[in-house]
């Protein structure tokens, strides 16, 4: 109590980056409670294996919802991320395995096919003014049907490219390090994090994402071209799901056409967790992060424990909540 | 101290998950990872699970993803089972490639897998207890050729085409119908998703195109459920629907006569066998390679016979 008492009440950016540092504490607090509470509760939690298991787990969704906060930071909501993956996996598919076409050319068709899906999304909400709910829900059943149309609905498998495998499942760092068999699609994960916390707080498209979330009519008055920035933003978190294809078809050596739908819903959760609010303006990578290393120790926690699985659901859907309150107490306080 | 609460709050919290679970080391575990958890078919296999469970003495649980199509969560729930060290698994593979490197781990570490439902395209599996799909859906072919009189035009409302039991099921039927019966005619195959709206719809559509349609196919419980109602909307009453599987819904349209009769599968002895081999699995004991869970054909007539009843779930 007393050092929020001692925090000036009008939100100087110093008492917002106080808080905002609190609210990641708050967050990192929680998550190694969760860690701390499982081991305690069983011996099988605290392993490498199941360590490595739950990082795995968290690689795919902690890649979407570092897109999904991009958009959230200008204000907007992406609903669009999952299918958008799926898709992403799908062209991957096409250029590797219909077309026969080297690694590389996979890996940049995939990200190349999410830049431009986000630069559409991007366009169809600075453009043609269409709210970002609408037009990225339009997104995600469009992409979804691409995927079944070009796949012809079926499994599109990487057994033709020997090492594609290895992009979410081969560790490089435990061939350096062999005690740490830490998968690529982890390490993939964290890189993915310093890039991006670095755009957002090092560089102008950063600092345009964070103001077009708090005011953005001041800062079109003020003549800046945001129609421009909220595209690049969109177009950067299409990008960033395309990577996310690029893990879960390595992991499942498969782009699975109907998979996608609902992932969007996990990926916004891990950000909302995180702290990054839904009204824009405010979050960090880091604490979406953190929010998506809850979802999943939370559920392998749960499983490890053998609690039914209707009770996970009701469980992790109260850890939403209870997240979002704690959020909501402690802005009510600045 | 907002801080501190929330930390004594979520310690509380799992104190109280971590009292409400036995302490299982001793006791011989075997989860069971199947395609789905919340469909009354695997609520079925499941509590043949739990009923085999509780005869051989052994601890089972039993999870699957919300959707057929989320392969990813299967394997995370796959990677979880394996954390806790069973002593053998029971698997329902979504994708088999994409299960084969934790299997192989599993393998590795001794576990044996018993594969369940449609199997796992692989050597990993100890034994599979499944139905024989194909086998099954030329029953129906058989059934709807009685019924229709051998002749005239009938359709298909199947779940997908990409799943194992929806190929096996559409390949069973059509196959039959084009060996033993030339006189009918196959106008359509169509994919609802299993979903009972989309599969309605469907079969409006086929109804529309076709008015002198005499059976429809329902492949699996959503499907056949989604026929009764499309021919109900369009007062379509001299059609022969069959249907698969069971469910309250597919039980009163074959007691009101709406459906002729449907395939049943025997998801009970799916779960049960699948424990039971594992049992023997682990003990050491010889398992046969396939075991064919079995399947019937129950429509008005013998859908309260105490044998079919048994297979049947709500």
């Amino acid at each position: 109590m007393t050092t929020e008492a001692a925090t000036p009440a009008a939100p100087s950016p110093a008492a917002a980056r106080l808080s905002g540092a609190h609210h990641r504490l708050l967050a990192f607090a929680s998550l190694i409670v969760l860690v701390l509470g499982f081991s305690l509760a069983s011996p099988n939690f605290m392993q490498t294996s199941n360590i490595i298991a739950i990082l795995q787990a968290t690689s795919v969704n902690g890649v979407l919802a570092i897109a999904a906060t991009l958009v959230i930071i200008t204000g907007g909501i992406d609903l669009s991320v999952g299918t958008l993956m799926t898709f992403c996996a799908v062209i991957c598919g096409v250029v590797l395995t219909y077309w026969g076409l080297p690694l590389p050319l996979g890996v940049l068709g995939a990200i190349l096919a999410g830049a431009a899906a986000g630069f559409c999304s991007g366009t169809f909400v600075a453009k043609l003014k269409v709210p970002p709910f609408i037009a990225t829900l339009g997104m995600m059943l469009i992409l979804k049907g691409l995927s079944l149309v070009i796949s012809g609905t079926r499994p599109i498998y990487f057994n033709d490219t020997p090492g594609f495998t290895e992009i979410a499942q081969g560790s490089i760092v435990g061939v350096l390090i062999p005690s740490v068999p830490l998968p690529n699609g982890v390490l993939i994960l964290f890189l993915v994090a310093i890039a991006v916390s670095f755009i957002l707080s090092k560089t102008a498209l950063g600092r345009y994402t964070f103001a077009l979330g708090s005011n953005e009519e001041a800062v079109r008055l003020s003549g800046v071209n945001t129609d421009r920035w909220k595209i690049a933003v969109y177009t950067l978190a299409g990008s960033i799901c395309g990577i996310a294809g690029l893990l879960i078809a390595s992991r499942l050596n498969s782009a699975q056409p109907a998979l996608g739908q609902g992932y969007e819903l996990d990926a916004i959760a891990a950000v909302v967790i995180g702290g990054t609010s839904l009204s824009g303006g405010r979050g960090t990578v880091l604490g979406t992060l953190i929010g998506a290393l809850i979802m999943s120790v939370l559920l392998n926690g749960l499983r490890i424990l053998s609690v039914a699985q209707e009770w996970q659901t009701v469980v992790t859907g109260s850890i939403i909540i209870l997240a979002v309150y704690i959020d909501m107490l402690r802005r009510r306080k600045l | 101290m907002l801080n501190r609460r929330t930390i004594l709050g979520a310690i509380g919290a799992l104190a109280m998950l971590g009292a409400a679970v036995p302490a299982s080391a001793q006791e011989t575990y075997i989860p069971l990872i199947s395609k789905g958890f919340q469909h009354q078919f695997w609520q079925a296999v499941k509590a043949g699970a739990d009923k085999a469970a509780a005869e051989f003495g052994v601890t089972v649980t039993f999870e699957g993803p919300d959707t057929e199509a989320q392969v990813d969560r299967q394997i995370d729930m796959l990677a979880a089972a394996l954390a806790k060290n069973p002593q053998a698994i029971g698997f329902a593979a979504l994708d088999s490639q994409a299960a084969i490197p934790l299997l192989r781990k599993a393998q590795e570490a001794g576990i044996p897998v018993i594969a369940f439902d449609s199997g796992v395209d692989s050597d990993i599996p100890v034994a599979t207890a499944s139905t024989d799909n194909l086998a099954a859906a030329a029953l129906a072919a058989d059934k709807m050729a009685e019924l229709i009189g051998g002749e005239g035009k009938v359709a298909l409302v199947v779940h997908d085409q990409t799943s194992r039991t929806g190929i096996d099921r559409r390949d069973g039927f059509v196959n039959r119908v084009e060996e033993a019966y030339p006189n009918i005619e196959i106008v359509t195959v169509q994919y609802g998703g299993g979903d009972h709206l989309q599969s309605t719809e469907i079969t409006k559509s086929i109804l529309q195109a076709n008015p002198d349609l005499k059976g429809i196919f329902g492949a699996n419980e959503g499907s056949a459920i989604g026929v009764v109602n499309g021919a109900r909307e369009l007062g379509k009453t001299d059609l022969v629907i069959i249907g698969y599987d069971s469910g309250a819904q597919q039980k009163q349209a074959i007691r009101d006569g709406l459906m002729a009769g449907a395939i049943t599968q025997n998801p009970v002895g799916i779960g049960y066998e699948t424990v039971a081999a594992a049992v023997k699995a682990i003990k050491g004991e010889e398992v046969p390679a396939a075991i064919d869970t079995g399947f019937y054909w129950y429509d008005k007539s013998n859908i309260d016979d105490p044998e079919i009843a048994a297979v049947l779930y709500d």
